[in-house]
């Protein structure tokens, strides 16, 4: 009833050739997964042009501290006096390969700080989309339901203020209030130190807290760990449940004055059910579209945020390295976000593919 | 009003009643056109504070010290100071007012720079097609797709190094702000070039000889413009909250140079902490309360160009043929209001 039932596979002629060339779901996903590598590969190559316009990395970084002569050893031990076009070839190989260069001010491989900073950022941005969807969703239903009516509109005043709202400007009041006033969760950090060590100390850590945590078995690191998740997680999943509301309130506004509704309604349905399963399942698909738009947003949002509560992601080392002037470092994180969002657009344009057999080529 | 009274035939509605936002606000009724109002009059505040500026704020923004003698850091608000001194020594409420003038000047820059840009190649690449709108589109897609913030520190890296004075820091911010915004402008006008190519007064302006560029600049930009006040006004909130988080990373403007509200919330992180929560609301309140009104109008002029949401007693008083009252041709202007069939 909500979905488009499967064509009887012989109807008319022309039908049938329409469904044997374009509908198979494998080539749809073949096709979207060719089209990342130009995504990744603009996006990559911008990134490296952009960077390099200012000029090398490491008179960058140490411009100021090394004398000329120091500095041009320095370059030419990296490499960055070769002509600029062997240097992007050779810069497009390396990612390629998985290698994204060493950072200039702390001497490490770029993969290893993304890799432990990634977690922490992954694990952030997965906490805050359980709070937009816990807050966003059930208030868009309340507020298309009583569409242009009191709930509706204190819920779209929250819904704008929630985008009017920069993160980090939620991030400081939540941390003012629970933090320094209330002294109710902790100031920064993803984790008091004791409990850090002892996640330290486990054979098999993933650096997911979460999970680490539950391994340790002990309930008051696990209880740590989560009261430092609360606010980053809340200031940014705030931002994005305001977008859910609205994205929810408008396509459930659409799907409610639609003649199966009616008709649910007829039947006696109850209107909860009619909000919640008949109006609100095909509204979906827009809203899982949008998410991966999100995907971006949230990325920024989180930047902004690891900078507020010292949660040490990559937006918290991105802001180090800025301040560092450390750009080799910056366009490793830059080009990994990059992968990151390709492959979730990727992702969610499958999702959506598979849900409603339309959204295809 | 004499909107309402209009039968089909008789003389066009007036000038003034045509404007984009008067012609909304006529159409608007309750809650649609409360927002409207709150809107509008919050970006009026906002934008004569930032004209009056030198006029009403108290001090300089890198103001440290008057006839009495140096302000002092961290002084809760006070007679002398009314939102209290910064961690630097300034007064807030100058620098809060002053960052208005900062915020204006980049939003204009900005929204007027990615208008230029991403109008000419949108309508160049929807009118002539091919490899080169293939290659746009793909371009820009991907520029889309990253995360904006990210993009506008890059460009603000190669732009100015990262820290500047005044104008170039202006400068930095609206042109990272501007790449941001170009694919936007560029989506819109190139998919409503597309459209209007296949109309038949372009066809006929063709067959009676007109250039290329007659046709791209008389026939079809100014019927493709139809959605820009609403793009614009949803872009415009939006460049104050990158700007914001640009200060707030640490590429802003030095505090010398100008009043930032992002370069001022950067250095509260840490008053945060010790409790002193004066450095952090006012600057805080001024991006909200800015935001706000602009996204209160831009959602508002969404709102009553989308006829599914629209009140509902409006729909009777929303006057004129429907080509005339419906700002996006063909149904919406964002992704989030499809709704499936």
């Amino acid at each position: 009833m909500t979905t488009v039932a499967a064509r009887p596979p012989a109807q008319k002629a022309p039908r049938r050739k329409r469904t044997s060339s374009g509908g198979g779901i494998g080539r749809y996903i073949l096709i979207r997964f060719a089209l990342i590598f130009p995504t990744i590969f603009i996006l990559v190559s911008m990134v490296f042009w952009l960077m390099r316009a200012t000029g090398d990395p490491i008179t960058a970084a140490l411009g100021g501290r090394l004398g000329p002569d120091q500095l041009a050893e320095r370059i030419q031990a990296a490499g960055y006096d070769r002509p600029i076009l062997v240097q992007y070839f050779e810069y497009l190989g390396q990612i390629f390969t998985g290698n994204f260069g060493t950072t200039i001010s702390t001497n490490k491989p770029v993969t290893d700080v993304l890799l432990t900073s990634g977690v922490a950022t992954a694990e952030l941005v997965l906490y805050s989309l359980v709070v937009a969807f816990i807050i966003g969703i059930p208030l868009g239903l309340v507020a298309a339901y009583w569409r242009d009516k009191t709930p509706d509109a204190f819920l779209r005043i929250f819904a704008i203020l929630a985008y009017a709202t920069p993160v980090f400007f939620s991030a400081l009041l939540l941390k003012l209030v629970f933090s320094v006033w209330l002294k109710v969760l902790p100031v920064a950090g993803r984790a008091s130190t004791g409990s850090e060590l002892q996640m330290q100390l486990l054979p098999g850590k993933t650096g997911i807290y979460t999970i680490d945590a539950l391994q340790t078995g002990n309930p008051a690191i696990l209880l740590d760990v989560v009261s430092h998740a609360v606010l980053p997680a809340l200031a940014l999943g705030l931002l994005t449940a305001g977008v859910f509301l609205r994205l929810v309130r408008t396509n459930v506004i659409g799907t409610l004055g639609a003649d199966y509704v009616d008709s649910g309604r007829s039947r006696g349905v109850s209107e909860y059910r009619l909000v919640t399963k008949h109006a609100y399942r095909p509204a979906l698909i827009p809203i899982i579209t949008v998410i991966g738009l999100q995907i971006a947003l949230l990325l920024s949002g989180a930047v902004l945020t690891e900078t507020v509560f010292e949660w040490k992601g990559l937006g918290f080392q991105l802001a180090q390295f800025l301040t560092a002037r450390d750009f080799v470092a910056v366009q490793g994180i830059v080009a990994l976000l990059a992968v990151i969002v390709a492959l979730s657009n990727f992702v969610v344009d499958i999702i959506a593919a598979v849900i409603d057999p339309r959204v295809r080529y | 009003m004499s909107t309402t009274t209009m039968v089909p035939g008789v003389r066009k509605r007036s000038l003034w009643s045509r404007l984009p936002v008067v012609a909304q606000l006529n159409q608007s009724v309750g809650l649609q056109r409360g927002m409207l109002v709150t809107g509008l009059v919050l970006t009026a505040s906002f934008v004569l504070t930032a004209i009056l500026a030198p006029l009403i704020s108290p001090f300089g923004f890198s103001q440290l010290r008057d006839a009495n003698g140096a302000f002092g850091a961290q002084n809760p608000p006070s007679a002398s100071h009314l939102l209290g001194t910064t961690v630097g020594g300034y007064d807030v409420l100058s620098r809060v007012i002053w960052g208005a003038q900062t915020a204006l000047m980049v939003i204009i820059i900005a929204v007027i720079l990615s208008i230029f840009a991403g109008v000419l190649l949108g309508l160049v690449s929807g009118y002539f097609g091919g490899w080169l709108d293939r290659l746009f589109v793909v371009v820009f897609d991907a520029v889309y797709a990253f995360p904006s913030l990210l993009l506008a520190i890059v460009m603000s890296i190669v732009i100015s190094g990262g820290r500047s004075n005044l104008i170039g820091g202006v400068l930095a911010a609206a042109i990272s702000i501007t790449t941001v915004f170009i694919p936007q402008y560029f989506r819109v006008i190139r998919a409503e070039t597309v459209r209007i190519k296949a109309e038949a007064y372009v066809e006929s302006a063709r067959v009676l000889g007109a250039s290329n560029s007659r046709i791209m600049f008389r026939h079809v930009l100014r019927n493709a413009t139809r959605t820009l006040p609403l793009i614009f006004t949803l872009n415009a909130s939006e460049a104050i909250l990158t700007l914001a988080g640009l200060g707030f990373l640490g590429f802003g403007i030095e505090p010398s140079a100008a009043a930032e509200w992002g370069y001022d919330l950067n250095k509260a992180v840490s008053d945060v902490s010790s409790g002193i929560w004066w450095t952090a609301l006012f600057p805080g309140v001024a991006i909200v309360l800015a935001v706000l009104g602009m996204t209160l109008v831009g959602e508002s002029l969404n709102d009553l160009a989308d006829p599914r949401l629209r009140g509902r007693r409006s729909v009777a008083k929303s006057s004129g043929v429907v080509a005339e009252t419906s700002v996006a041709p063909g149904g919406t202007l964002t992704d989030e209001s499809e709704v499936p069939q």
